[in-house]
């Protein structure tokens, strides 16, 4: 069989903030993207999970030049991303589209729901006019389920699982070729976050698009994705195939985010044992020595504080723990 | 069992510049000593309108009838001083943001004392010393050192440790959380679940889970009130709602919530949007997105109606409905 061509490329990426420690003492660092390389077939959706502050966003971000990283490239297409001229930068913009998790507060509430679709194409299809643009705009409403008549409308008038429907037509609008959903859903109800769930799968299968998902939920990120990125303080710690990632996770951190998954079926949730992990995640201004995640790992042994685990592969996948291959762990929910 | 609190007949109405509005309609439910009851509903189903109003937490132009009966207590339409002494000690309430809910500039060890030496009448040195058992109880880390920290020192998850533990001070009968977990991650998600499970176990206090993650629901409840439109529209223990629901919102929810440990091709969502509690369909008011309407769905609502098992619906439509597998 043959395997679809990587479509973008993420090599050794890596992302520090400085963050203020008062008026006069010096600024600490925090690694917010460490050694962070994989990459991403054409037509693939590949989710990326992980707790607060673990990076994900920030990686959206970081691949799509929203943010410029410290070290590492990107490559889209073969091309490095960031040392691209500004103009040609612009064509390649069309290609890449993000979609936001508060869809009110990603959207302009002055401008209409057409201007706010068509704006991208004012500076990345300058050569459409108005007419072209208008059509477009409708043509990409109808794709999303918006209707014509709402293309005067102003975003407070709209709920926000339309409101998110906008965000969408905003991004969709280029003919993007890869998009990246942050928290897509997560400010959504449960009923209209599964009609988004199931717009993005049929706007993915129509217009052949590549995804990145990240999301904090595991069972929303497991629905979409085919292959799965865990991240844990700014680093990989595992990546996966989404089935061999939830039949048989290698990393203890993947195992203990999927015991904690809530399960809607009574009976299994009352079965089942949780793999608790202790305590919180480590500042990421001060993170543990060695492997970051040892001070809740309850495998941790003196090596995991003494050496940082390698990314190794495991034949389908890559896992960063220095006991993978001696850990039995059972299967995740 | 003992009944804890009982609910008949509860409105809750606000008035907007020139209308009214019924966010919450002819409510009735009972809770029992050391039950976890989920009021399960979608924004502007009701749900967390109901319990301000039990709470006397309204906003001004909010207005609620019926009775909330704590023991012989009516606690609706009880004036704010004479609900205070209720309030902490009978009945807490917790939030899903703990942050709006803790004072920024007080220590933590001052606000949750202030709780005790108010409704038990206890020294400042007894409060303190009862406020880091209550921090130690609910699985606070170092309490000693968080109880003297200021809630912006705090994660969030310890946040919302702060906030139980407030709530659990006095062992209130009733502790009401709405949406506890929604904000939190995973990890800290299950340590929260765990802890909700061993206090209605250790101090028989009643939970009323306010969610709309049917996840946190199987996990924690022992029976099931489902809202839509300001009413009770489902009601049963959590057994029958997940593996026999009678209701067609019921049912679409479950079909609309994702499986961690399956994948489906596609959800199966209900289709359009929740209504506006201005302008109500008429009849059911679930009719316009279900899937089993027929005419008398448009014209007539139905009432809240006791099965042969004790549960109850409001549905026009007969016995079990047929389901694909649901999750």
């Amino acid at each position: 069989m043959e395997r679809p061509a990587d479509i973008l490329k993420v090599d050794k990426l890596g992302k520090t903030f400085s963050v203020s420690a008062g008026l006069f003492a010096r600024p600490l660092t925090l690694t917010a993207l460490e050694d962070i390389s994989f990459s991403i077939r054409q037509g693939e959706t590949l989710g990326i999970v992980g707790e607060s502050g673990c990076g994900k966003s920030t990686l959206g971000r970081c691949i799509l030049q929203l943010l410029t990283p410290d070290s590492g490239r990107v490559l889209w297409m073969g091309e490095d991303i960031a040392s691209l001229p500004k103009e040609e930068m612009r064509k390649r913009r069309r290609d890449l589209q993000i979609i936001f998790q508060d869809p009110l507060a990603s959207l302009n509430p002055r401008m209409t729901v057409g201007e706010i679709i068509a704006d991208p194409l004012r500076t990345l299809m300058p050569e459409l006019d108005a007419a072209a643009r208008r059509a477009k705009v409708l043509k990409t409403m109808e794709a999303v389920g918006l209707l014509p008549e709402m293309i005067n409308r102003y975003p407070h008038e709209f709920s926000g699982g339309q409101a998110q429907r906008i965000g969408i037509a905003r991004a969709l609008i280029t003919d993007p070729k890869l998009i990246v959903c942050d928290e897509p859903v997560s400010a959504l109800d449960v009923s209209i976050q599964a009609q988004i769930l199931n717009l993005l799968a049929d706007l993915k299968d129509a217009f052949g698009l590549t995804l990145i998902f990240i999301s904090h939920n595991l069972s929303v990120v497991r629905h979409v994705s085919d292959r799965i990125l865990v991240l844990y303080l700014g680093r990989m710690v595992e990546l996966a195939e989404g089935d061999d990632l939830y039949a048989a996770p290698r990393h203890p951190y993947t195992r203990a985010l999927l015991t904690a998954v809530p399960i809607p079926d009574p009976v299994r949730a009352r079965q089942r044992s949780i793999d608790g992990l202790e305590g919180e995640i480590p500042s990421p201004i001060n993170p543990p020595s060695g492997c970051t995640f040892r001070t809740r790992c309850r495998f941790a042994i003196g090596l995991c504080a003494e050496q940082r685990p390698t990314l190794e592969s495991t034949g389908t996948g890559l896992v960063a723990c220095h006991r993978w291959r001696e850990l039995e762990l059972p299967a995740g929910a | 069992m003992e009944k804890v609190l009982s609910v008949h007949d509860m409105s809750v109405t606000f008035s907007l510049h020139q209308s009214e509005v019924r966010a919450v309609s002819e409510l009735d439910f009972a809770l029992a000593r050391g039950e976890t009851l989920a009021v399960v509903g979608e924004s502007g189903s009701g749900k967390s309108q109901a319990f301000l109003a039990i709470m006397g937490l309204l906003a001004r132009n909010g207005h609620a009838s019926g009775r909330a009966m704590l023991g012989d207590v009516n606690l609706i339409g009880m004036a704010p001083d004479a609900l205070d002494a209720y309030r902490g000690r009978d009945i807490a309430m917790i939030f899903q943001d703990p942050m709006t809910s803790l004072n920024p500039s007080l220590k933590v060890r001052t606000q949750l004392a202030e709780v005790l030496v108010r409704h038990q009448k206890m020294d400042q040195a007894r409060a303190h010393k009862g406020v880091i058992d209550m921090l130690e109880r609910v699985g606070m880390p170092e309490p000693v050192k968080r109880a003297n920290a200021y809630p912006h020192e705090l994660s969030g998850g310890m946040r919302q440790r702060v906030m139980i533990a407030m709530a659990l001070l006095c062992r209130p009968k009733i502790l009401i959380a709405d949406e506890p977990t929604t904000a939190l991650d995973v990890t800290v998600q299950a340590q929260m679940l765990d802890l909700f499970k061993s206090l209605t176990q250790d101090f028989g206090t009643a939970l009323v889970l306010i969610t709309h993650d049917l996840g946190v629901v199987a996990g924690l409840a022992d029976r099931m009130m489902v809202m839509y439109g300001g009413r009770a529209v489902e009601k049963g223990t959590t057994d029958e709602l997940f593996y026999d629901p009678r209701h067609p919102y019921t049912l679409g929810l479950l079909h609309s919530t994702p499986h961690v440990a399956k994948r489906a091709r596609r959800l199966d969502p209900i289709q359009g949007l929740p209504p506006s509690l201005e302008h109500l369909p008429s009849g059911c008011a679930f009719h316009p997105r279900c899937a089993f309407r027929f005419d008398t769905c448009f014209a007539k609502r139905p009432p809240l109606a006791a099965l042969e098992t004790g549960r109850e619906k409001a549905c026009w439509v007969d016995g079990p409905l047929q389901r694909q597998a649901v999750a």
